[in-house]
């Protein structure tokens, strides 16, 4: 598969999901930026989704474990769970690095 | 953890409203704590987690929560539609919230730290909003399918049972039967309030649904095996009891219908709520017996459930309407209700708990099961014989009268019932073939008939147009012995 970020005018748009001040919510934040600053400088929207003020979004859109980060954008939609400290899984799981 | 009084010996329960369960848990699950139900796939564990839910809610005005791990909530409303009951109307009386949380490892990456945080805020708002005060979660094994880090899952179960414990709702926790142990997953680890088990076995072609509770922590509770029944009415499940020799017993006497039998038995006829046996080879007039009392029954306004195991309710009524016996009035008027099926297409237990939810539902003052003997048949001796001791307890325990045919083959010798369910039978009748003379016929005569001086005669038996005669056998003809 070809790393998405081939097309550098791709507009990536992230959703975070967490529940509150938690720690892992926390880093799985400040991984992220982190991440997004060092491959997606400029072309990305990160979404922060408290679920603890409002819970009715962990129904609608499934989510079971906290911290989890969805990519909306670019199709097709992916999911990781954890706070995104394994950076090698978590480049590969938003497929902005290949899988190797 | 509060502190449980010292004066509260018993622990609360949450009534399950499905016939028979209540009777075996003495009360229901326990309130408050978590119950775990395992089996094998088809043993019915969903449904049984579903009804416990939806009775809840209808019933005991407890409102319910549904979370669902393997079925989306259509699918659930679905399969509970087959059993008489509306999920759907329930969710929208805000009396049942369900919710569906798919979990499919293909679509999630670990990377890194996590709780499950994310199903706890979503069992809270299923609880919160409806007020929940039960919940099921079916079957959370599959969040086990779904992640990949055990180590989390099984300190989150740990949390999550906490959690459940400290909302305070009676939760019904489902599991697939693992090789070594009761779920898969090892979940009774974790459940250790009331476990039970749900079995469905197949032995020779037909099929029996069993349970049985193999915890039940801080409580006495039944320890058999208890066979099931799935229907469209739900589940129930046959509470069974050795046989209890304490029912209240009548002095009342209801007539077989056949003046000839009574004048043999008194003069009056059998006891109500006694068990009458009555045996002979093939076409000696079993049933004929049987459809006079049925018709005796019912002329007299009372109500007859009629379990024919050989031939369909309208052959019968065809059949008997040659003897001048005619079961149609009464059927139409309702108070005879004629069951057929066959012996084989369901397993012995089948039959039993089926038998008590007509018995139940007909409320009938007599039964007549002809016969009996096809049973026997179909299952081991022991079996069978543990099977008509229950039915006798049950229904000498609703005092209504029974009747049982019994086929005896020709080779064996009469008086000897394959089944050993003399001391079970209170007044036993037999037809033979005599020989009369150079003529062969048949007669009929009173094995026993307990707690009334009865005829020690073989009489003639003669089937007539106008139903069952019998006459004095020649050189017979002394006054009847009697015995007390």
């Amino acid at each position: 598969m070809t790393p998405d970020n081939s097309t550098a005018s791709e507009k990536w748009n992230l959703r975070l999901y967490t529940a509150g001040q938690s720690p892992k919510s926390l880093a799985a934040l400040d991984n992220l930026k982190r991440m997004c600053e060092q491959h997606l400088a400029g072309r990305y929207t990160i979404e922060v989704i408290d679920l603890l003020k409002n819970p009715r979004l962990a129904k609608d859109d499934q989510i079971v474990a906290i911290p989890t980060l969805v990519r909306k954008l670019p199709e097709p939609l992916r999911r990781m769970v954890g706070d995104l400290s394994d950076t090698e899984r978590a480049l590969v799981g938003m497929q902005i690095k290949p899988q190797k | 953890m509060k502190m449980e009084r010292p004066q509260a010996r018993s622990l609360p329960k949450a009534p399950t409203g499905i016939p028979g369960l209540d009777d075996i848990t003495e009360g229901g699950l326990p309130r408050g704590r978590p119950t775990l139900i395992c089996g094998g796939p088809g043993c019915g564990k969903t449904l049984l987690a579903a009804e416990f839910l939806i009775r809840g809610a209808t019933q005991f005005d407890e409102p319910g929560a549904l979370i669902t791990f393997e079925e989306t909530g259509e699918e659930l409303a679905q399969n509970v539609r087959s059993l008489g009951f509306d999920l759907d109307a329930l969710v929208e009386e805000k009396k049942i919230a369900i919710d569906y949380v798919r979990v499919e490892r293909s679509e999630i990456a670990e990377t890194g730290e996590y709780d499950l945080e994310g199903l706890f805020l979503r069992l809270g708002l299923a609880i919160d909003s409806v007020g929940a005060k039960r919940i099921v979660l079916d079957t959370i094994e599959s969040l086990f399918a779904g992640f990949e880090n055990q180590a989390v899952l099984r300190s989150e179960l740990r949390r999550l049972f906490r959690f459940l414990k400290d909302r305070g709702v009676t939760a019904v926790i489902t599991g697939e039967r693992g090789d070594n142990s009761f779920t898969r997953q090892g979940l009774e680890e974790y459940v250790s309030d009331c476990v039970i088990l749900l079995d469905h076995r197949v032995t020779e072609h037909t099929s029996t649904r069993r349970m049985r509770i193999v915890k039940y922590r801080g409580t006495t509770h039944g320890t058999n095996e208890y066979p099931f029944l799935i229907d469209a009415e739900g589940f129930s499940v046959l509470p069974l009891s050795g046989l209890q020799l304490d029912h209240a017993v009548s002095n009342e006497r209801v007539s077989s219908g056949v003046p000839g039998i009574d004048e043999m038995l008194d003069g009056k006829g059998y006891y109500r709520g006694s068990s009458i046996l009555v045996s002979g080879t093939a076409g000696t007039g079993k049933t004929s017996i049987a459809a006079h009392f049925a018709r005796e029954i019912t002329r007299r306004g009372g109500r007859c459930l009629y379990l024919a195991f050989e031939e369909s309710p309208q052959q019968l009524i065809r059949n008997m309407q040659s003897i001048g016996v005619d079961l149609e009035p009464p059927v139409k008027k309702g108070l005879l209700k004629m069951h057929s099926s066959r012996p084989t297409l369901h397993g012995l237990e089948m039959h039993l708990v089926q038998m008590h939810k007509m018995v139940a539902e007909f409320d009938p003052t007599a039964i007549v099961v002809d016969p009996i003997s096809n049973f026997i048949d179909t299952s081991s001796a022991i079996e069978a014989q543990s099977m008509l001791l229950r039915l006798v307890d049950f229904l000498k325990s609703r005092g209504t009268t029974a009747l049982f045919t019994h086929l005896t083959s020709g080779r064996s010798a009469l008086e000897a019932t394959d089944i050993g369910v003399s001391s079970l039978i209170d007044t036993w009748l037999l037809l033979r073939d005599i020989e009369l003379g150079t003529a062969r016929t048949k007669g009929l005569y009173v094995l026993k008939s307990r707690g009334m001086p009865h005829s020690h005669e073989i009489r003639e038996f003669v089937l007539t147009a106008n139903g069952i005669q019998l006459k004095q056998v020649a050189g017979n003809a002394g006054k009847a012995r009697k015995k007390q």
